[in-house]
């Protein structure tokens, strides 16, 4: 039998709140010790304790931070779930079971098993108040004999894991060497999956989407940050607050610049960041799809009465509560028109914790320069999961503030007025009360028709050249937003994708003999490039993670001349993309185009 | 030659007309136009420069008034309820600006009743007015949550659910400073808005303001003949601003001091009955005891100047946000190294 080297996927199934996802993550860390490019999806439920919770590890030679759609390894270890957790198993999967629960051996037909006594080797624990919580270690130390993973990287993983708990990392690796001996003494090698220590990860680092954008959000200036607790967008402030709290300088008296407020709801979440933004502070707001549909309101406010703050998006499934632990990309058209009425929002799309970290700074940037709300458009693929990348580059841009309507500009603009285009580009000059003290800055700012200079109008004149100056304002933006990257293949059809799609084409693309075109849109509005791209490919496949083909949509509308060229492709079943999804949709293109 | 008359000033040089803005859109005769002219008089006499004031607002009548005060000063017109939110934000972003919170009762009580419980629980400096008429104006005079059940409308409909006192809401929530008022007593208002916006905290005024057009016909409890006749106080308020020096003709045991955070005074003297508004207990029971004799207690009800602000219990620099730059904000070269090391594997 030839060795299968560092190509594989294990599954772990486990009930979820019973300290599982320690030895799962001690597992990932010890494969990425040996300098493999591991990657870690992990399918949890949203509920707190006993529902079952997946978590899959993949190891490849092209380090691919995707989830493949089969695993070649399997622990079903939580017996609600191990009848099914088998049956969805191909044949000739490596099976490691609790022999403990005396599951039928028909069960294991056709899989090469390693049953092992968990119950009974978790009494060899000394620690009677930690057995429940140690005994999950006991397969890690399988799964290490498993794979050939060394001793040495597993304590190195558990001291990631317990930082300067010596006596802990102790505990743990002694319950993992319990599994390990009883593998060893008892078990042959009967499959061909190995590990070999390689280079695959280099000086890459290893961090989640939503803490790497909250970070961006500290290098881009943020100081009020309000935010309601929800999924999967709670970490990215929680991130926020742990490290602002460490790495803002404070001031002369020790004090903070900064403040973070858990709102009451989305509601107050929003209305607190557009009300500091109002008064001229850098301030921001995250959330999901339930919170983002009850900003819809304010944000319209802060649309039409032209305010800065950014708004994070870290997309779940929908409708409704939907799947609030599992990933989509179907927030797309409703934030890009947002709340009743005519707007339109600019939308940063970061595919990886790298771009997380520069767009969620520039946002800042985009939100003072444009006076509008910015969002970030995340997903829990992203925000949730870790994922091996650069690391973060230290932005190389100094601040904008925008147009700021200051004593002196009102002076010498002479017919300043708070909503005047002055310079012809729809931007006009703000204020920031207290800091522009001129006579004849002091207006009221309101979401009713407003003309130039802010007073109260019913005008029809006044209130469609605002609307159109707000048009054009938000058009003008493409120069300052992320361009799209094309990836030229070999023509013939082109491929658009967005976010997270990005990492199942990137791997599907590596494989094929004849790659089409591949243009990564990364904001909204679209970059004259987009157009462009279009009208040079006679079809256009559009692979997006929601039903209804929302970017597909967006791309038709913006394009009604070109629509007849794309061609829309959808998963939405809330689990991350798989390469294998978008190989299959360009095989079905290709045969299309063949017949 | 004939000398003109100067017109008075205050201690900025600044004239009452200073503080005015645009004319009012209001009815005529409705109590909202009384509580900005006593906006107007207490921050003329307090020497306020308006340029350090925002005004805050939702929707509703009482949210169009802060286009009809203080026209030096800037302000935001929210959305209906949120005013409280927006507020919040505005506030921390820079703490030397000083927000008046405008609001109505179908704007705080029915809408944005969460936003208005959980401002005070948070407890940022800010003067809130909720210019309670028991009706919605702008939309031709449905009931609000205000309305007593046993004030009838225009038409003589009853309301079929039981009112809010926001008062005794405010008490229960905790709110460190509890007023009432009424749009037509100037005398009272203007010390209790002074006092206000020398408060370091919430300061929330509920000011009885009549509808003249739905909602002050007979029998209805918010018009201005009921809060003549069944309106109370246990005090006669006086504001004293900081070294100010003033006379209260008094006798002993009379008179209650407030003392601000800003070294300010409310004086209150004693009418026919002991109220010591630093007591929460009295003043929870002056509040039951009125409403069950149908009466509409006003004055200051509460006030306790020990509970910590928002800003305090954030740590926020006194120094606004504001005001901080780029160097203050982003954190140093070499700090993101040290955070890629972190998460090096």
């Amino acid at each position: 039998m030839n060795p299968v080297v560092n190509d594989f996927s294990v599954r772990i199934a486990t009930p979820n709140g019973t300290g599982s996802q320690t030895s799962n993550i001690v597992i990932h860390r010890a494969l990425l010790r040996m300098g493999l490019a591991a990657n870690a999806k992990n399918l949890f439920p949203s509920n707190i304790a006993g529902l079952p919770t997946w978590y899959q590890i993949r190891v490849s030679p092209g380090g691919w931070q995707t989830m493949a759609e089969s695993w070649q390894i399997l622990l079903p270890l939580n017996q609600a779930t191990i009848g099914k957790d088998l049956r969805e198993s191909a044949p000739g999967t490596v099976v490691i079971d609790n022999s403990d629960w005396k599951t039928a051996e028909s069960a294991f037909e056709g899989f090469v098993r390693y049953p092992v006594p968990f119950d009974k080797l978790a009494r060899g624990i000394d620690n009677a108040k930690l057995r429940p919580r140690l005994k999950n270690l006991i397969y890690v130390g399988v799964v290490a004999w498993l794979l050939d993973i060394p001793i040495k990287a597993v304590r190195e993983a558990l001291e990631t894991v317990f930082p300067g708990k010596t006596e802990v990392v102790d505990l743990n690796e002694s319950a993992a060497m319990i599994g390990h001996e009883y593998a060893s003494e008892n078990f042959t090698k009967q499959d061909p999956y190995t590990t070999e220590s390689a280079d695959q990860v280099g000086n890459r680092i290893l961090v989640d989407g939503n803490e790497a954008a909250a970070l961006g959000a500290i290098w881009g200036g943020v100081s009020v940050v309000a935010w309601y607790p929800i999924t999967p967008a709670s970490s990215l402030a929680e991130n926020l607050e742990k490290h602002i709290e460490k790495i803002r300088e404070k001031d002369s008296e020790g004090a903070n610049r900064f403040v973070v407020v858990q709102a009451e709801d989305e509601l107050a979440a929003v209305g607190m960041a557009l009300g500091a933004g109002w008064a001229g502070a850098r301030s921001m707001t995250s959330t999901s799809g339930p919170g983002i549909s009850l900003m819809a309101e304010n944000l319209g406010l802060g649309y039409f009465t032209e305010i800065p703050t950014v708004i994070y998006d870290v997309q779940r499934v929908g409708p409704s509560t939907g799947l609030p632990t599992r990933t989509q990309q179907s927030d797309m058209l409703q934030v890009a028109f947002h709340s009743h009425g005519d707007t339109r929002f600019p939308m940063l799309l970061p595919a990886n914790p790298g771009e997380a970290f520069t767009m969620s700074c520039q946002a800042y940037d985009l939100a003072e320069k444009y006076q509008t709300p910015v969002v970030f458009m995340s997903d829990l693929d992203l925000g949730m999961n870790n994922w091996i990348c650069d690391p973060l580059e230290e932005p190389s841009a100094d601040f904008d503030r925008g147009k700021i309507a200051s004593d002196e500009v009102i002076a010498r603009l002479e017919n300043w007025g708070r909503y005047r285009d002055v310079d012809g580009d729809g931007i006009p000059y703000r204020t920031i009360p207290g800091v522009t003290l001129h006579p004849d800055a002091a207006h009221l700012t309101r979401g009713s028709g407003h003309d130039e200079d802010a007073n109260y109008s019913e005008s029809p004149e006044v209130y469609s050249r605002n609307l159109d100056r707000l048009a054009r304002k938000i058009s003008g933006m493409v120069v300052d937003l992320p361009e799209p990257i094309l990836k030229p293949g070999q023509g013939g059809m082109g491929l658009i994708a967005f976010g997270t799609t990005d990492w199942a084409v990137e791997e599907a693309l590596a494989d094929m003999e004849s790659t089409p075109d591949y243009l990564r849109v990364r904001s909204f509005p679209f970059h004259q490039q987009v157009g462009e791209f279009l009208e040079n490919h006679e079809s256009v496949m559009v692979i997006e993670q929601n039903q209804q083909g929302q970017m597909a949509q967006l791309l038709s509308m913006e394009y009604p001349q070109l629509a007849g060229r794309i061609v829309s492709k959808t998963y939405y079943g809330g689990l991350p993309l798989s390469a294998n999804f978008v190989r299959e949709a360009l095989q079905s293109a290709s045969e299309v185009e063949a017949r | 030659m004939s000398e003109e008359k100067a017109p008075a000033v205050n201690q900025l040089g600044l004239s009452k007309a200073d503080y005015k803005a645009g004319a009012s859109t209001m009815c005529k005769g409705c109590g909202h136009d009384r509580i900005s002219e006593a906006i107007i008089q207490a921050c003329y006499d307090l020497g306020v420069d308006g340029r350090s004031v925002i005004k805050m607002s939702g929707i509703g009548c009482s949210s169009k008034t802060p286009a009809y005060f203080l026209g030096q000063s800037m302000g935001l017109n929210s959305t209906h309820g949120r005013m409280p939110s927006f507020a919040t934000g505005a506030h921390l972003a820079n703490l030397d600006m000083n927000p008046i919170g405008v609001s109505g009762d179908g704007d705080s009580a029915s809408i944005g009743m969460g936003q208005f419980v959980h401002m005070i629980r948070r407890n940022p400096k800010m003067v809130y007015i909720v210019e309670n008429n028991g009706v919605y104006g702008l939309t031709k005079g449905q009931f609000s949550a205000t309305a007593d059940r046993l004030s009838p409308s225009k038409r003589g409909k009853f309301p079929r659910e039981e009112s809010i006192d926001l008062c005794g809401l405010a008490l229960e929530l905790g709110a460190p400073f509890v007023a009432r008022s009424f749009s037509g007593d100037k005398k009272q208002l203007v010390p209790i808005l002074k006092a206000a916006f020398s408060f370091e905290g919430l300061a929330f005024i509920d000011v009885i303001s009549p509808c003249v057009t739905f909602n002050n016909h007979e029998g209805s409890t918010k018009s201005y003949t009921h809060q003549k006749e069944h309106g109370v106080t246990y005090h006669d308020p006086f504001f004293i601003a900081p070294k100010e020096q003033i006379d209260i003709e008094y006798e002993d045991g009379e008179l209650q001091e407030v003392i601000l955070h800003d070294g300010s005074k409310l004086v209150l003297r004693k009418l026919e009955k002991d109220h010591n508004p630093a007591e929460i207990s009295s003043a929870r029971s002056m509040l039951q005891e009125t409403r069950d004799r149908g009466e509409i207690l006003t004055g200051l009800i509460h006030v306790d100047t020990e509970q910590p602000s928002l800003a305090e219990v954030s740590g926020l620099s006194r120094e606004p946000l504001v005001r901080q730059e780029q160097g203050d904000l982003r954190p140093a070269a070499g700090v993101l190294q040290g955070i890629n090391d972190s998460f090096r594997i």
